[in-house]
């Protein structure tokens, strides 16, 4: 018989330190006598390692782990934070006590019965990715990659190749009877490649992966289609041309361009930012925020992706969110303290880096749903614009709402076909008006490889993006011709 | 808590691994520990929104067998935890494959003295210490001026840290840090919508940081001088980059005759040694012996004594930042810069200040906020979002926002017309505002 994940979470974090449910329950008891509303424990397990490829060799083998256990205390809109990287008794109620610390004596507070979970199928396998291909397999794959990509083309002169694997396990218990647990496969291949010719030098990259193990890079040969895209990207980028400046019309690609959306509106539709009125969508929901061809949701329950989670890290079990629908601003993304405080509940997107930080409302997998236009319809109906394929990253002020990302691979559109490719260029926007220029939405919906980091005060987490083909009727590229 | 004892246990620790590497039958190895305690605490409107205490430990250990390498970290600094590490670093080494250039820095260049640098300034502050210092940060703020709307609130943060390093050629030290820093993040509204800005201070010493009051106020008046920003047309144009903004330059020349970028081919900068990268009067000095510096540090990484160095002299290229390994796969010599750069200091091109480099630019634009990675190592493109003031005749006229400013760094870099005396302390690259000649401008 299998073990469920918190069988399992229970024998790696609490058995070995001998630590009961009842002292657990005590624990809790002495953080809420002290007029905490609420307060939780969070254990955590983390082991990863990497391996990576340079210079036709394997020369890197990294392998880490870390345990620790969190300790929160709410009270209203206050939250006391420690932790410690020994989960034994004493460490832990050390903890409990400097986070108990922001609230006054209170009257004494009782702590609910546990509400075990209900047992659903996970989205993902609970077998430990590092375990999942002999470590000489591991290399043979990185070398097999790397011959690869010096054999597609003569102009590849450095291939970095790196395979990354972790396997999280935690445990979130709380006051108001939470006592959850996941264990959390992932994994990342990721392969970099320089074109030379003539002198000039450009890079081209591409990877994926997700909550998943090993073995999904080697069935149809994704770890080959990886490098293929590298090579193609990095020789596309020797031919490219400046780009151009000014406003123009935007064609973004479908995938990973998602990161519009991430930056654009994602950010800016935590809960946190609302509650505290910072963000340029506060107090607008109901509202029309984009054009009626956009319904846009996040979606934590996506069997195998990167972004996705059974439960978030405080117990809450994951959801699929809409955010925008035909245009209407419908839904924030809450964890439980804001979910309080705004008077509403969580909607799953609880999220912290590791136990060592509190967590906030974060997405998950942020994406748009499909149109009814054909990509090569939207790239049709432009008379000269940008064609955007492939982003690095993004960033975005919530307040002002302005927001930014960088195209790595795009191409000018003249009379409706593609001429030619341009060098990379910031795309910048306002992201409560970005969406109503929102003209044509392709039917080619797709999830990106999974790649994305977000960074939000200094924790990142893993996150997902995806969209189909689309069209902004006038956006600010940041070329220079 | 933090002592000279506390360098000491850590110092033990390390013996310990490196007699377990040596019962591993590693051929070289090397650890470093870091711990580091402190609190930081968040007042948003006068009420406290969040107090937190850190505490954390890391142990990294690299050992080689011949020419194979295997890492290992992890927090737990327990005997069992280490030899188990041990062997997974040796496990590791068995198929990882024999690098020529892997290895410990060389004997001869590790630190022989341990400078003090004045680095570690303890002093006690107490959570309601901390949370009365965010709270006036912040009332100073909010109390400024009117258009003050709300507040991402008042923050300040307390750490302290001890490192050591050892490896198998004998060497063994450590020392300790502390780091101090309080904020303010504001918002102001109009009928233009929202707009926020920040103000914080850094220190090595307590006693160093500015008062609350002025944190406070500083933010205010950055965040309504934003109010009403608008875009401006596509355009060619001088622009002044902001200190803070300046310093991010610098961090892309530093990353571009960085070791690892250069002989992985990943730089603009490749063969750029005894080439003049920056006009004739551009000097770029690296002084890891700082005192109180926020980059010092008496020995890098791999024990490598660091020192005081041209980066940049007369315009030319004379350093890249180089660890052992890096330098060896490119036949020089190591920098002591395995771990990062220590202090980048800029020198002045001349005694002038912000408004004076205004009147120096006449008009243009005049940077005070970057956003995004659009900076490409490889080639040099570079291309961000940016926010800022419109300047005519050496006076600013509006703020501006919802742009992009575009170049390449090769040109940014060549066409540096002035560095102003403005120099900003609160980091390790110390520089003041850069005029640059000319750069694409995209808006409206």
């Amino acid at each position: 018989m299998q073990l469920s994940p918190l069988d399992i979470a229970k024998k790696q974090l609490l058995e070995p330190a001998n630590l009961s449910e009842s002292q657990l329950q005590t624990v809790l008891s002495s953080v809420l006598g002290y007029s905490v509303d609420s307060a939780d424990l969070y254990f955590q397990s983390a082991r990863n390692e990497s391996w990576v490829l340079e210079d036709g060799i394997v020369k890197e083998g990294g392998y880490h782990i870390d345990l620790g256990v969190g300790v929160r205390a709410i009270s209203g809109e206050k939250t006391g934070f420690a932790y410690s990287d020994d989960i034994i008794l004493p460490a832990l109620t050390e903890a409990a006590t400097a986070a108990r610390s922001i609230a006054n004596r209170g009257q004494q507070q009782s702590i609910q019965a546990w509400n075990k979970p209900i047992i659903v199928k996970s989205l993902y396998s609970e077998v430990d990715p590092l375990q999942s291909l002999r470590d000489e397999d591991k290399i043979s794959l990185l070398q097999k990659l790397n011959k690869l990509a010096r054999s597609l083309d003569n102009r590849i002169c450095q291939v970095t190749v790196s395979l990354h694997a972790s396997h999280d396990i935690i445990l979130v218990v709380g006051s108001d009877g939470t006592f959850n647990a996941d264990v959390r496969p992932m994994v990342r291949l990721n392969v970099n490649v320089i074109a030379e010719e003539n002198g000039r030098r450009e890079q081209g990259s591409s990877g994926g992966g997700g909550r998943q193990d090993y073995q999904m890079f080697l069935e149809n040969n994704l770890g080959e289609s990886y490098v293929q895209e590298a090579v193609r990207q990095a020789i596309v980028n020797l031919k490219a041309k400046p780009a151009p400046a000014g406003l123009m019309p935007v064609i973004l690609g479908p995938g990973w361009p998602g990161v519009l959306l991430h930056e654009a509106i994602g950010h800016g539709l935590e809960g946190d930012f609302n509650r505290k009125g910072s963000s340029a969508f506060t107090g607008r929901i109901g509202e029309r925020v984009a054009s009626p061809l956009c319904t846009i949701v996040d979606d934590g329950t996506i069997a195998g992706r990167r972004g996705s989670l059974n439960i978030d890290d405080e117990g809450t079990v994951s959801q699929c969110t809409t955010l925008i629908e035909n245009g209407i601003l419908k839904a924030y993304m809450q964890d439980k303290l804001n979910a309080r405080l705004m008077g509403g509940v969580s909607t799953g997107n609880g999220r912290r880096e590791s136990y060592a930080c509190l967590p906030m409302p974060r997405m998950t997998n942020t994406y748009m749903l499909n149109g009814n236009h054909h990509p090569e319809e939207i790239i049709a109906s432009v008379e000269k614009g940008l064609y955007a394929v492939n982003f690095g990253g993004g960033q975005v002020d919530i307040t002002s709402g302005k927001f930014v990302f960088s195209a790595s691979e795009a191409y000018l559109i003249e009379n409706g076909k593609l001429t030619y490719p341009v060098k990379g260029a910031t795309l910048i926007g306002n992201g409560p008006d970005i969406l109503t220029r929102v003209t044509m939405v392709g039917n080619d919906l797709k999830l990106d490889q999974g790649i994305g980091v977000c960074g939000k005060q200094g924790q990142g987490v893993p996150v997902g993006v995806g969209q189909p083909t689309l069209k902004i009727s006038e956006m600010t590229v940041g070329g220079t011709e | 808590m933090h002592s000279k004892k506390e360098i000491e246990n850590l110092q033990n620790t390390i013996k310990i691994i490196l007699e377990e590497g040596n019962k591993a039958n590693a051929t070289a190895i090397e650890a470093g520990i870091s711990i580091s305690s402190g609190l930081q605490t968040t007042v948003r409107l006068g009420q406290v929104e969040t107090m937190e205490f850190t505490r954390d430990k890391s142990l990294g250990i690299t050992l080689y067998k011949g020419h194979k390498k295997g890492s290992v970290s992890l927090s737990d600094l327990s005997i069992e935890a280490i030899r188990s590490s041990i062997q997974a670093a040796c496990r590791i080494a068995e198929y990882t494959e024999e690098d020529i250039y892997a290895g410990l820095a060389e004997k001869s260049l590790m630190a022989k003295e341990i400078p003090d640098l004045q680095l570690y300034h303890p002093y006690t502050i107490t959570p309601e210490d901390a949370i009365e210092l965010a709270k006036t940060c912040e009332a100073e703020g909010l109390a400024a001026d009117s258009k003050i709307t709300n507040s991402e609130g008042g923050h300040f943060a307390k750490y302290e840290s001890t490192y050591a390093y050892g490896n198998s050629h004998g060497f063994l030290a450590g020392y300790q840090t502390t780091r101090y820093s309080m904020s303010c993040s504001l918002i102001a509204e109009s009928q233009n919508g929202m707009q926020t800005d920040s103000e914080y201070t850094l220190s090595r010493e307590y006693g160093n940081l500015w008062d609350a009051k002025t944190v406070g106020q500083q933010a205010a008046f950055k965040t309504i001088q934003k109010l009403d920003a608008r875009k401006i047309p596509t355009c060619q144009t001088p622009v002044i980059f902001a200190p803070q903004m300046a310093r991010g330059l610098l961090r892309s020349f530093i990353a571009a005759i960085s070791g690892g970028n250069l002989y992985r081919k990943s730089s603009f900068l490749l063969d750029s040694l005894h080439q003049a990268i920056f006009p004739h009067w551009v000097n770029i000095t690296e002084d890891s012996h700082l005192l109180r510096g926020l980059g010092s540090a008496p020995f890098d990484e791999e024990g490598v004594a660091t020192r005081k160095r041209n980066i940049v002299k007369a315009g030319v290229v004379e350093s890249y930042v180089l660890s052992s390994y890096s330098a060896r796969k490119l036949g020089m010599q190591t920098t002591g810069n395995a771990g990062g750069i220590h202090n980048v200091m800029v020198e002045p091109s001349e005694a002038v200040d912000l408004n004076q480099l205004l009147i120096k630019m006449d008009t243009g634009l005049l940077v005070t906020d970057l956003m995004g990675q659009g900076v490409n190592i490889v080639t040099g493109d570079y291309s961000r979002g940016a926010a800022g003031f419109w300047v005519e005749k050496g006076i600013i006229q509006f703020p501006v926002q919802e742009i992009t400013i575009a170049g390449n760094l090769r040109d940014m870099f060549k066409n540096l017309i002035a560095i102003g005396a403005d120099v900003d302390t609160r980091g390790n690259i110390l520089t003041g505002s850069m005029l640059l000649e000319e750069m694409t401008v995209a808006g409206i």
